[in-house]
């Protein structure tokens, strides 16, 4: 067991599956000597060589495509893109080829393979170091969306993304690679390190995909999140006083919806909160389920605090955020009604 | 490509590296440079001391923006990414003082504050945006990255590596279309020449006989990337030989070569011979943007580039030598120094943008 901060957790489940399996290799840009912009795969080159953890030109379609025809042929290529507002030349790559292969070889072959990319905002990026796309991969099917928010589970989903014989998309919120941001950027956020969630084994271990965590168990409300904004949410819902539950969805797809049903029929009340752009953001999927599952069981309208529906701004990045205000505001919201 | 031949330089100034082959060569086998059209030789621009003084005030003013940039930067009021331009001031200095102003176009990446700056953009406005402030070029909602000024026909200040040269192949095609004489400066990294894009654009660019100068700012490393570890042709102003797009390789910490290659480059793409491409061997001394372990590469190669190369440096010396005085050397600093810090001022007091600005600009319509 060791501490470790988000950064540490991912390079210690690449560490693993490198050692486990000789057909996992890792590429992308930066990701080798440099040791990735983030230094997620900081140390991994010189452990594993330069066969199995290289540096790839910026070509991300290339990257993408040729992960394909990796994993295709067996291995188990882990491509990063450095950020995910770059993932969108290899979006054909990834919709056309990567997801679709399986299906349309009647399951012959299959492209196992894990994209990790650094995405989400908060970190004053602008509209091209912040976004969340992460409902651009939801809308298609044949690939798996994961999303981790602490250290310990962004190992054991990484591994597990890793072993899956799926394309997966591994989403890594990048505002809480070092530790639990809870929405006020004005103060210094608590390193993982103080965290329960920092105690990371060194060892192999999965978290099986499409298994939702309950970080807060509660009876008046079910809030439904992923990535950075589930400390947000919790951070809000103590200043509040509010006896919610705090689904962490950890996988979008798949999805635990069983898990969030149970949930709902307990509470009778529902939010959703995410980053991304409101207008078919994951959480318009999530409502649409929840009204089609648990609508007997509603007391309230189903809430939803969301990023804006502009392009992730520059400047006013704390007025786009779905920060406590606006949290607080639909919790009390859903409260009174 | 034919490996008979040796390869051939499309510029007599190349300083390939590539030992020629002493391969026997079969007259029937085209090599692939010998469809490229040939290039006429460039001379080094011959300035008069106020020309000269002129392009070294703006290679000093990018200077001393970018380091102060670097300073708000440290100082917090700067967040995000912030990619300087300091050691590489001569490309984008010699290159738009070439350029006509009210006819041409420029496009470039992300390290986009010197060509702002080169082409005559009001530093206040360029630091506001940087800032994050309502009085910056993009009223704060671009940042560094994104940039642009349709007064100035500067088109971005763009943050995904690449993307700008499909842009800019449509700004030329634009210019070609109106017949306004005007030619498009597409600017990209030595990075950004391996992505598929870059080559899309070259086909239709020479296809069409696009009025374009594609500029490589090969600056030696993409991020912590150098060159020759992901360029399997790293002399990358040959790059367009297989679209018959000629290409030159110019010393671009030397302003005057640099304005000489710009001069014959845009005759060239003038006279309609459709685009070309150019390589500007240049050095950032800084990282690549504000974090950087900068451990690709030694602190004696930084020294040794600034102390033998330096562009600024060298350009001094050249006024030194055709009379110039301490005095006027100093004069220009100070006036220099003044701008940068009235620019810095007004970064810091200006206030940011309201926030009903976040749903302005979204769509052409409100809604």
């Amino acid at each position: 067991m060791a501490r470790m901060n988000m950064i540490q957790a991912i390079n210690s489940a690449l560490d693993n599956m490198m050692e486990r399996d000789d057909n996992v290799v890792m590429m992308g840009e930066d990701i080798g000597y440099f040791g990735g912009v983030f230094r997620a795969t900081a140390g991994l080159q010189e452990k594993y060589g330069k066969t199995r953890v290289f540096d790839t030109p910026i070509s991300e379609c290339g990257i993408i495509g040729a992960a394909v025809g990796m994993g295709a042929y067996g291995l188990r290529p882990v491509p990063e893109i450095q950020f995910a507002d770059y993932i969108y030349p290899g979006i054909d790559q990834l919709i056309s080829e990567a997801a679709r292969l399986r299906y349309r070889s009647a399951g012959e072959f299959i492209a196992p393979m894990t994209v990790r990319s650094p995405f989400g905002g908060g970190i004053f990026g602008g509209q091209t170091h912040s976004q969340s796309p992460e409902s651009m991969f939801t809308h298609v099917s044949g690939i798996k969306t994961v999303i981790p928010s602490t250290p310990y589970d962004a190992k054991g989903l990484l591994i597990a993304s890793i072993e899956d014989n799926d394309p997966v998309i591994f989403f890594e919120p990048k505002r809480i690679y070092n530790g639990p941001f809870d929405g006020y950027y004005d103060k210094p956020v608590q390193p993982w390190s103080k965290h329960d969630a920092g105690e990371v084994p060194d060892d192999y271990y999965r978290i099986e995909l499409g298994k939702a965590n309950i970080v807060r168990e509660g009876a008046d409300l079910t809030v439904l999140a992923y990535g950075t904004m589930v400390h947000v949410a919790l951070g809000v819902i103590k200043e509040h006083g509010i006896d919610a539950e705090v689904i962490d969805l950890r996988t979008l797809v798949p999805l635990d919806i069983e898990t969030i049903e149970k949930s709902i029929e307990k509470t009778g009340r529902c939010l959703i909160v995410h980053e991304a752009t409101r207008t078919s953001g994951f959480g318009a999927e999530l409502s649409a389920l929840v009204q089609e599952r648990c609508f007997y069981h509603l007391e309230a309208p189903i809430e939803r605090v969301t990023g804006f529906d502009t392009p992730y701004p520059h400047s006013l990045e704390w007025a786009y955020f779905p920060g406590p205000v606006r949290i607080g505001e639909a919790l009390d919201k859903i409260m009174k009604d | 490509m034919a490996k008979a031949s040796a390869p051939k330089s499309s510029s007599k100034k190349s300083t390939s590296t590539r030992k020629k082959t002493s391969a026997p060569r079969k007259k029937a086998v085209a090599t692939s440079s010998s469809r490229v059209p040939k290039l006429p030789a460039f001379k080094r621009y011959k300035a008069n001391k106020a020309e000269l003084l002129e392009l070294y005030e703006q290679m000093l003013l990018i200077r001393r923006f970018e380091e102060k940039a670097g300073q708000l930067y440290g100082l917090g009021l700067i967040g995000g990414f912030c990619h300087l331009y300091i050691g590489q001031e001569a490309v984008a200095v010699g290159l738009q003082s070439a350029l006509d102003e009210d006819k041409d176009s420029v496009i470039t990446g992300y390290r986009d504050h010197g060509h702002m700056l080169a082409y005559g953009i009001d530093p206040k406005a360029i630091m506001a945006e940087l800032t994050g402030r309502a009085a910056g070029i993009s009223k704060g909602k671009g940042g560094s990255m994104h940039m642009f000024s349709v007064e100035h026909k500067f088109y971005g200040g763009h943050g995904i590596v690449g993307a700008q040269v499909s842009l800019g192949t449509g700004l030329g095609f634009a210019h070609k279309y109106r017949e306004d004489g005007g030619v498009c400066m597409a600017y990209f990294g030595d990075g950004a020449a391996n992505q598929g894009q870059v080559y899309e654009s070259f086909n239709m660019a020479e296809l069409w006989k696009l009025p374009m100068v594609f500029v490589i700012e090969n600056n030696q490393y993409a991020m912590g990337t150098s060159v020759n570890r992901s360029s399997a042709e790293d002399q990358l102003y040959r790059r367009g030989e297989s679209f018959r797009i000629p290409g030159i390789q110019v010393n671009g910490m030397d302003l005057l070569e640099v304005r000489g290659a710009a001069e014959m480059a845009l005759k060239w793409v003038r006279s309609g011979k459709g685009p070309i491409l150019m390589e500007l061997k240049t050095y950032r001394y800084r990282g690549h943007s504000m974090s950087d372990p900068a451990k690709y590469r030694s602190r004696e190669e930084v020294q040794s580039m600034r102390e033998k190369s330096d562009a600024i440096e060298q350009a001094k010396n050249e006024l030194i030598k055709m009379g110039m005085g301490e005095d006027e050397l100093k004069a220009a600093d100070k006036k220099i120094r003044k701008i940068v810090s009235e620019a810095a001022d007004f970064a810091e007091s200006s206030p940011e943008p309201d926030a009903p600005e976040l749903y302005t600009d979204v769509l052409v319509e409100t809604y």
